[in-house]
Formats: C-alpha cells, structure tokens, sequence
C-alpha cells in the first residue's frame, strides 16, 4: 500500500528534477528545444503538402526516414549488450551503468516510433494500425510484428527503468518477481526487435539488396557497435557533467565490445561487396552502382565510401592502446564508428536497395532541407528524452545510495546536491 | 539547494515551458494551408470490406459531392463486383508493340491520375533487340522517333500477381486480390507506408507525394471505388485492369488504345476468349518468372 500512496510524489519528484537544474543544462535544453521546433516546422509544412517536400519518389520511396529508424532501432537494442553480460556472466562492475541501457533504449525506440510516423503519408490513419479497432494484417506482414516488437520493447524498458527507479526512490529492494523476467523478456525481445527489422527488408525479393541471408547478422552486428558507441560518449559526459559515478571498468568493457562488433560490421560488409561483385550477375547491380555509380549516377558513392572510411578508422583506434587511456580518442572513436554506421545504414543499406528500382532504372537523389530538419528535429527530441531521464534517475540513485552502498557511486552526497552539479 | 530554490528554478521552468508552448503554436502554424480537408466521417471511415451496403452508398455520394465541389464534374461512383467465373488476364505482344506510349496516355486519362505530377501506371521499356535485360533498358526515351531500329519495347504495368508480394505486406490489408485476380487498393484506408512499393518486383505501384492536379476537362466521371475514382493525397494507387470497365464487359483503356493490336485482354477461364487462345497457342512468358509471384501478364513474340 505504501508503495502506491508514494507514488503521485515521486511522480511530482520527477517533475521537479527534470524542470530544475543549472546554465549548463538549462542551455543544452533551450538548444535541443529550438531544433525540436524548426523540426515541428517543417514537419507540420510536409504535413500540409505533402511527402513531395522529401528527396522521396516513386523510384526511392523509402529514403533517411525509414533510414534513421532502422538505424535508432539498433540504438535501442544495443543497450542489452550490458544487461546480458551483467545477468548472466555476473558481471557485476557494471551495475551502475545498467539504468543507462533502460533510458537508451525508451529515448531511440520513441525516436523511432517518431519517424515512422513522419515516413507516413496518412499519419491520420495510425488507428488502422491498431489491433482490433483497426485491420492489423498479423502475422502476414512483417510490418505489423515490427509494430508489436516496437510497442512492446518500449513498455518493456518503460517498466524496467520506472520500477527500478520508484524502488530506488523508496529505498527498497526491487522484488525479483517483478523486475527478473521483465530484464529476461527484454534481453530476448531485442534480439528479436532486431531480427524482426531485418526480416522486413531480407524478405522482399523484389529487392536484391535486402534479399540477404546476412542482412539480419548485419542488423545485430551494427546494433551492437552503434549501441555500445553511444553509450560510451553519453556515459563519459555524465560522468563529467555530474557526479554520478561511472567506473572506468564500465567504459573499457564497452570498449572491448566495440573491438569486436566494428571489425564484425566491417567483416560482414566485406562478405556483401565480394559476393555481389564477384559473380558479375545482374543482382550485383546495386552494390556496383553503390561503389562505383552506374551509368553516370554517382549519387551514393561518395557517403558510402565515407561510411566505409571512417568505421576502417574507428576499427583501428579502437584497436590501439591509446583509446584507452584518453577519453578524447576514445569519444571521437565511437563518434565515427556512430556516424559512420549511419550513413551505411542510410546509404548503404535503404537507398541502395531502390537502385536500380526493379525496373532497371538508376536515379539520383540528394536529402531536401525539410527531411533535414525533420531528422534534426526527431534526433533532438530523443536527446531531450535521454536527458530528462537522466536528469530524473541520476538524483534518486545517488539518494538511495546513501543507504545502499551497493551501486558503487562514488559520492555519498544527497540528491539535492546533484542538481546542483548538473 | 534548499526547498525554496528549487522552487524558484521550477517556476523559471514553467515560464520556459509556457514560452515553449508558445513557440510550438508558431511552429505548427503551417498547418493551417493543409491541402486535403479530412472530415470526421473519413476520418472514422471503415475497411471497404467492413462496409454495409448502405455505408458504402453513403460513401459513394460523398465522393460525388467532393468531385462535383472541386471539379465541377457530375461523377457517378460505381462499384462493379468482380464476377463469377472470370479471371482476368492479358497477353501482350512484343513484336508489334511500337513503343508509342498510346497506352500510357490513355490509362492516364481512363484512370483519372494526377498530370501534375504526371503519374502513369504503365513504363513502356525501350530494349535493345538482342536483350532481355532490363537493366539495359530505357524508360525515357522520346516517343517521336519510334519505333527505333535496332530496338523493342516492353510495356510493364500491375500484373496483377497470384502471389502478390504487395498484398502480403501491406500492414492494415488495404490492398487484396479480388477474385477476378485484380490486386485493388482502398484509397481511404491505406496509410500510406510504401512498403508495397518496396516489394512490388514489377515497379507497378505509385505514391501520391503530391495532391493529384488534374484539369476539370479531364475528369473522367465514370468511376469505380476500388479503381479510377480520384486518390487523396498520402495513399498507393495501381492500375486495375481498369476494373470499372472490364467488369461490365469492355476492355481496359491501354487495350484500346493501342493502334497496332499488341494487347490483348480477356477471361482466362474462358477457352473461347481471346486472350486463352494465345495462351493456348503462342510459346508465352511471363517477366521475371523467379519473383516467383504468379503474374497474370504474359508476354509472346510472333514466330
């Protein structure tokens, strides 16, 4: 009973931490706000006029919306590659960072929930979509499982986070009956969100670039570099924006992590190009046209080859001894690795696909500024999400821990002090 | 921080919050010159298979009433049933086909699609003679100087799959096959995702990016509602097999457009119809028979 009577001020609580706090973060929120608005902005133009406003057509109809949320889907699910190790290898230094999976995981997927919706040329339509009062066309589409492992990963980590979190806040143990099958259920159902997602795209034979058996290998394999990656540069800025503690077994387990996905995205690559290329059939057309442009469209080339460039240079400092001693290197590593990943999820993988269209015909595009602004608009609005959960977990864990010892913060300071800090 | 000061900053960040909600209204402020006017009764409007017939008719009017507000046209909107013991099916042939794009015009007009931007259901392929390799082919060539030495063309529209990659998909079931075989969409439940599009091996599916302009003169006001009535913005078309047509008996519009008789048309449960004598009789195939998908769209060469 107590634990409901609490839980309208712990609510309130929340509130207050996540309105309160200093220049520093009251600047990085006003920033994050304006590019939020210029991205309302030009999605409520796109709204009134329509999808036209995109690099969109008949020939790409799938362009960096469905891009960017293919590739915040990997963001989401890579959280786990903390859980796992942590659950069952009890690796046990990485506690304190495992509330970071949670709030990484509900930040990417409502930024891909977001643009899904944007990609939609009826957003006013979305209860179609909904089971029972719409025509869900399960388990036929692979669409519609999306949507359910979608939905369900974002409740999933939603309870995760906020029951660890209402726990914490009353100084309580988290009963393992209804915390323990949940963090199973999400370790399993992000391997299957990915697998789901790479499903959609490998079982069209219309397209040659997606009908792959190593498209879903691809999807984890990226997942796992481009979750990790993050992690790493939001871990070390909390680390030195607050005082929250985040020990350097936590950052250099990430690390060694990331040695191994980025050379397996880069393997996996490497056995696309080869089989593509090498056999010389018409199926290769679009890998050929990928790297080297077809017939005077060139289009792709450059940012593929950028991709390719910058995941080879964040292979290799993260291979060298020197990403571990300084942070710096370490950050600019895992920003290329990030960026670099994007743009072959963007490029590489969606846009290719659509060339040449099934038709044989080869098309140029470029992104408008409106889908910029759109995109810029939706990676703000995460960013503002993971902040304010952020903002609302780093206080009431550190507050419990002047009770709890066991999460290995490394100041016993009480929680008012750390909005001070931050 | 004492209590008192963190209620300050909390006031502080309501303002913030109050100016936000402020800017948020500017910045949908676009919206006011939405293009399409959604009324409740689209918006809650159902599956057309969930419709009784006195919705449908309710629905039927309403489109009317719209075409007759922004064209000024007297439409009447039909919905012909497909019919008992007819499978529709066509047969095109390559070595007269003249690549004049008749065809193309003509659906365009029939089906009542968006001229700005020009959207067409049929691509007519411009080959070289000794290939069959579409990757070598080209969709824009000019249709003054046909047909070319040297080359031949291959129209591709819906070929209205068995197996249709489209229908599998779609994530709301707003396009299906119907049992005459033609793959139809509800225009007024598709949401508007393209993974149809996506999955489509015959590039025979187009998006309205645009809200389709079509001049009043042009408005064809014989309708159907699962073929040429006109499409919102934000949804799939395809071409029907001009269903409004082809159910009450005649041919589809590319089929009688098409001056040098390449296209043939019929019922291919019906050993007398045209279209089965060729099947019967002529060495026939299908486009990209791997896809796997069952078209009913079989091309032939005169031998």
């Amino acid at each position: 009973m107590e634990s409901i009577r609490k839980y309208p001020a712990f609510i309130l609580r929340c509130v207050r931490l996540s309105l309160a706090g200093g220049p520093l973060f009251y600047t990085w929120m006003t920033v994050l706000t304006c590019i939020i608005l210029l991205g309302v902005n030009a999605w409520a133009r796109q709204l009134a006029s329509g999808l036209h406003l995109t690099s969109m057509n008949d020939q790409v109809s799938w362009g960096f919306y469905i891009g960017n949320f293919t590739f915040f889907v990997g963001v989401a699910a890579g959280g786990v590659i903390l859980t796992i190790p942590f659950h069952l290898y009890k690796k046990l230094e990485l506690r304190q960072a495992l509330v970071f999976c949670d709030m990484q995981a509900i930040a990417s997927i409502v930024t891909c929930l977001l643009f899904i919706t944007v990609d939609l040329g009826r957003p006013d339509r979305f209860w179609h979509l909904i089971p029972g009062i719409g025509k869900f066309n399960f388990p036929i589409s692979m669409l519609s499982w999306d949507v359910i492992t979608l939905n369900g990963f974002l409740l999933i980590n939603l309870h995760v986070w906020g029951y660890h979190l209402y726990m914490k806040y009353l100084k309580r143990e988290v009963s393992p009956l209804v915390h323990k099958p949940f963090v199973a259920v999400a370790m399993l159902w992000a391997l299957s969100a990915l697998t789901v997602e790479a499903f959609l795209f490998a079982g069209l034979g219309a397209r040659h670039g997606w009908n792959s058996a190593v498209v879903g290998p691809r999807m984890i394999a990226s997942a796992f570099a481009t979750g990790p990656a993050f992690m790493i540069i939001a871990l070390l800025v909390i680390r030195s924006t607050t005082r929250y503690g985040i020990d350097d077994k936590v950052i250099h387990w990430l690390r060694r992590v990331l040695q191994v996905t980025s050379l397996i995205c880069l393997y996996l690559l490497v056995n696309e190009v080869f089989v593509e290329l090498y056999a010389g059939t018409g199926h290769g057309a679009s890998m050929k046209h990928l790297l080297f442009g077809l017939h005077d469209h060139v289009s792709l080339v450059v940012p593929f080859w950028m991709a390719m460039i910058m995941m080879t240079i964040a292979s290799i400092l993260l291979l060298l001894p020197w990403s571990k001693n300084h942070s710096g290197v370490l950050i600019f590593a895992c920003g290329l690795l990030f960026v670099g990943l994007w743009l072959d999820k963007n490029v590489g993988f969606i846009l290719s696909a659509f060339i040449p269209t099934p038709l044989g015909e080869v098309v140029d595009l470029a992104p408008t500024w409106s889908e910029w602004m759109v995109c810029c608009g939706i990676w703000a609005f995460g960013l503002m999400i993971y902040t304010l959960l952020a903002k609302v977990s780093i206080p009431i864990l550190m507050d419990s821990t002047s009770h709890y010892d066991e999460d290995g913060v490394l100041s016993k300071s009480s929680a008012e002090k750390e909005v001070q800090g931050a | 921080m004492s209590e008192s000061l963190e209620r300050r900053d909390f006031l502080k960040a309501g303002a913030a919050v109050a100016a936000g909600g402020a800017a948020l209204a500017a910045a949908l402020s676009p919206l006011k010159d939405f293009d399409e006017n959604i009324t409740l009764d689209e918006f809650l409007q159902k599956h057309y298979k969930e419709l009784s017939e006195k919705e449908k008719q309710e629905v039927f009017t309403r489109i009317q009433n719209k075409v007759k507000k922004e064209y000024g046209v007297d439409a009447e909107v039909k919905d012909p049933k497909a019919i008992d013991g007819v499978e529709f099916g066509y047969a095109l042939n390559l070595s007269r086909c003249i690549g004049c794009r008749r065809c193309v015009n003509a659906c365009s007009e029939e089906n009542n699609c968006g001229k700005d931007p020009d959207l067409q259901y049929i691509r007519v392929l411009k080959l070289p003679k000794e290939s069959m390799d579409i990757e070598k082919s080209d969709h824009h060539y000019e249709a003054g100087e046909v047909p070319e030495k040297g080359f031949a063309y291959m129209p591709v529209q819906c070929h209205q799959c068995e197996d249709a990659p489209c229908v599998k998909v779609c994530p709301v079931q707003a396009t299906w096959k119907e049992s005459d075989g033609v793959t139809v969409v509800d225009y007024d439940w598709c949401i508007g995702c393209r993974y149809c599009e996506a999955a489509c091996p015959y590039w025979a599916r187009r998006f309205n990016f645009k809200k389709p302009e079509i001049p009043a003169e042009e408005i064809n006001p014989n309708m159907g509602y699962l073929s040429n009535r006109p499409r919102p913005r934000g949804v799939v078309e395809k071409c029907t097999f001009c269903l409004h047509r082809t159910r009450e008996g005649n041919n589809p519009a590319c089929q009688e457009a098409c001056p040098v008789g390449a296209r043939i048309f019929g019922n291919l449960l019906d050993s007398e119809s045209a279209v089965r004598k060729v099947i019967d009789t002529k060495r026939v195939f299908v486009l990209k028979e791997d896809a796997g998908t069952n078209p009913r769209f079989y091309y032939f060469l005169d031998s």
